[in-house]
């Protein structure tokens, strides 16, 4: 490690990590739901576990990406951390004001929880990943403010490079669109319209930047290739994915009340936002290629190639699938959605942070790479919990392809209930499948505590004769 | 990448096309706000449609039903529930009364929430102005959402 301030991104790396293993606690109990339809009822009512599963994702991927930006900022811009005392103390508010509203969500009626804080005054709860309590959210935007002041400053008074500045414009993209979610009107056309500005324009916008600069400083650290060829690769994959991606909004608002027009622009941009996923794959694979060292990290190495490839199954391919405004006419808010959204968040998100941590904690711990075991244990959980959502997201697609068939698109179409019953043998399947996923990612966390035999260090590749 | 392709014109293919397409989108994205009124129902919205749809957000009722086709997917979709239960509010109403407070044994149920019968008519009534806004192809496909 090069600088001492990097070290602050462990503690948010463990904290995402402990939050992770809460989602996916949460993502199996609701998963029993769908088949045992009373099961924990009334106590955890569905509506709950959902909030608490997919509120968990979003705070422990974010609690991810401040710890990449805090641990590869200043080793970009060859100093330390502008502020690291900031950066811890936003980390302890960030956590417990994360903490003390799920403990909510959960202890709480939901509508009490409006209540208590307030909602009225300025109503922004109860939409659909936006469901914190309004003093949460303005909680998300001191913490996000501080923290893009603290990279900010590091990065503006620092050595500039690529990466750091599509990391910074991806940061700072998080925190603008994250203001839309304090516009909530009464119509509902119009609430639709605008919670896309932050839904879509995260994940299909800002996010991509944060992810591409994370998987550019890692592949630049382990494969010792020249940063020119790295940064050109950055640099036009970015640019493919703002160009497909901002028009590419259209494909949610083909059904909510829009002009028609949505429905071409919506489908023939969207249907090109996964080029730059696929340039991702084409990058990730090229680099490790041209490697000039071989790293002991082998398990990092794997990961980020599996979050290159990952990525582009799970948004490219399967959010192409039903993009298509004829398509998705008939899949829209059906099981082929929540399979898209498990393997995208799973591939693009989840990995590349997993791909972080892997390459940076051993280094914060004082070692180049983790011991053989150690490895080989991770290595194990890559395959346990990338097999399994890769079913997951089949069996979400099976269920989905007969729900669409059964209550959408056959001449005697079934209500949603009689449909779900029929389908039940594909939400069993996914529910085995998220429970290897579960055993994949408790798997992980041991890895990090197994002993075994020390790697050597970094060397250099002998030059192809 | 070839040497003729330089980072240079990376970049700016990076900063004008981001800057095109962004001035795209909003631009678009007046247009639809402006004809907005044309589809979005809004001549209905009432303060009891208002308070329906406090409601419906103070419930979280979006974490298993789908509006429009967003929201969770564990219970039926209601951008069109009005039409479905034959245009009548008093049988939206009648089954969110109905629902029992310990659940169906093995079944998904909903909630029991209480309701008094005033906020009961208030969802009803978002509800059926949520059925009146005019979707492309009057979606969802047909009448079981």
């Amino acid at each position: 490690m090069k600088y001492k301030s990097q070290n602050v991104a462990k503690l948010y790396f463990i904290a995402a990590i402990g939050l992770f293993i809460g989602q996916i606690l949460f993502g199996v109990t609701m998963g029993l739901q769908y088949v045992w339809g009373d099961f924990l009822f009334p106590a955890l009512p569905f509506n709950v576990a959902r909030m608490v599963h997919t509120n968990l994702l979003i705070v422990w991927l974010l609690f991810g990406f401040m710890g990449s930006a805090y641990y590869l900022v200043p080793e970009e811009s060859e100093r330390e951390l502008y502020a690291p005392w900031l950066a811890k103390l936003m980390f302890w508010i960030f956590l417990i004001a994360g903490a003390a509203t799920i403990v909510g969500y959960l202890l709480l009626s939901y509508s009490d929880l409006a209540k208590l804080t307030m909602n009225d005054l300025l109503p922004t709860m109860g939409r659909e990943f936006l469901e914190q309590p309004t003093i949460t959210k303005l909680g998300i935007v001191v913490v996000a403010l501080a923290f893009l002041f603290n990279i900010g400053m590091t990065i503006l008074t620092g050595r500039k490079t690529v990466v750091t500045l599509v990391l910074l414009t991806g940061l700072t993209g998080l925190a603008v669109f994250f203001l839309f979610s304090f516009y909530n009107p009464d119509n509902l056309f119009l609430d639709k319209y605008f919670w896309w500005w932050v839904v879509h324009l995260w994940v299909e916008g800002v996010w991509e930047l944060i992810m591409a600069s994370i998987l550019a400083f890692v592949l630049i650290k382990i494969t010792g290739v020249d940063r020119e060829m790295v940064e050109k690769w950055l640099y036009i994959i970015i640019a493919m994915t703002l160009i497909t991606g901002l028009v590419g909004t259209g494909h949610h608002f083909f059904w909510i009340g829009s002009p028609d027009y949505w429905q071409w622009l919506g489908s023939v941009f969207s249907a090109l936002e996964p080029i730059p996923f696929f340039m991702m794959t084409l990058f990730a694979f090229n680099v490790v290629n041209k490697r000039r060292r071989e790293h002991p990290n082998k398990a990092a190495t794997l990961w980020a190639l599996g979050t290159a490839v990952m990525a582009f199954l799970g948004a490219g391919v399967w959010g192409f699938l039903h993009t298509l405004a004829p398509v998705n006419f008939y899949t829209h808010g059906t099981q082929i959605t929540a399979a898209h959204g498990h393997m995208a968040f799973y591939g693009a998100y989840v990995m590349v942070v997993l791909t972080m941590i892997s390459y940076s904690m051993p280094i914060m711990r004082g070692r180049t790479a983790n011991n053989e075991k150690s490895q080989t244990l991770e290595m194990w959980s890559f395959w346990l919990m990338t097999v399994s959502m890769v079913f997951i997201t089949l069996f979400l697609t099976g269920a989905g392809i007969l729900q669409v068939y059964l209550q959408r698109f056959s001449d005697s179409p079934l209500p949603f209930m009689v449909t779900q019953e029929k389908i039940a043998l594909f939400y069993w399947l996914r529910e085995l499948a998220g429970l290897v996923f579960l055993i994949g990612l408790l798997l992980y966390v041991y890895s990090f505590f197994a002993k075994g035999r020390e790697v050597g260090e970094i060397k250099a590749v002998p030059e192809a004769a | 990448m070839r040497e003729t392709f330089t980072k240079g014109m990376a970049r700016n293919i990076y900063y004008g096309g981001a800057v095109f397409f962004f001035l795209l989108l909003v631009g678009l994205t007046v247009d639809t706000v402006i004809s907005s009124p044309k589809r979005d129902n809004s001549e209905n919205i009432t303060e009891q449609v208002a308070a329906g749809k406090r409601l419906w957000e103070m419930n979280d009722c979006i974490g298993c039903h789908s509006l429009l086709g967003e929201g969770a997917y564990f219970a039926p979709e209601l951008g069109n529930v009005y039409t479905r239960f034959g245009k009548s509010t008093d049988a939206i109403k009648g089954f969110i009364k109905s629902r029992p407070a310990n659940g169906i044994p093995g079944r998904r149920s909903m909630p029991q929430f209480n309701f008094t019968d005033e906020e009961l008519e208030a969802l009803a009534q978002f509800l059926k102005y949520a059925d009146g806004i005019k979707t492309a192809r009057n979606w969802p496909p047909n009448i079981q959402g």
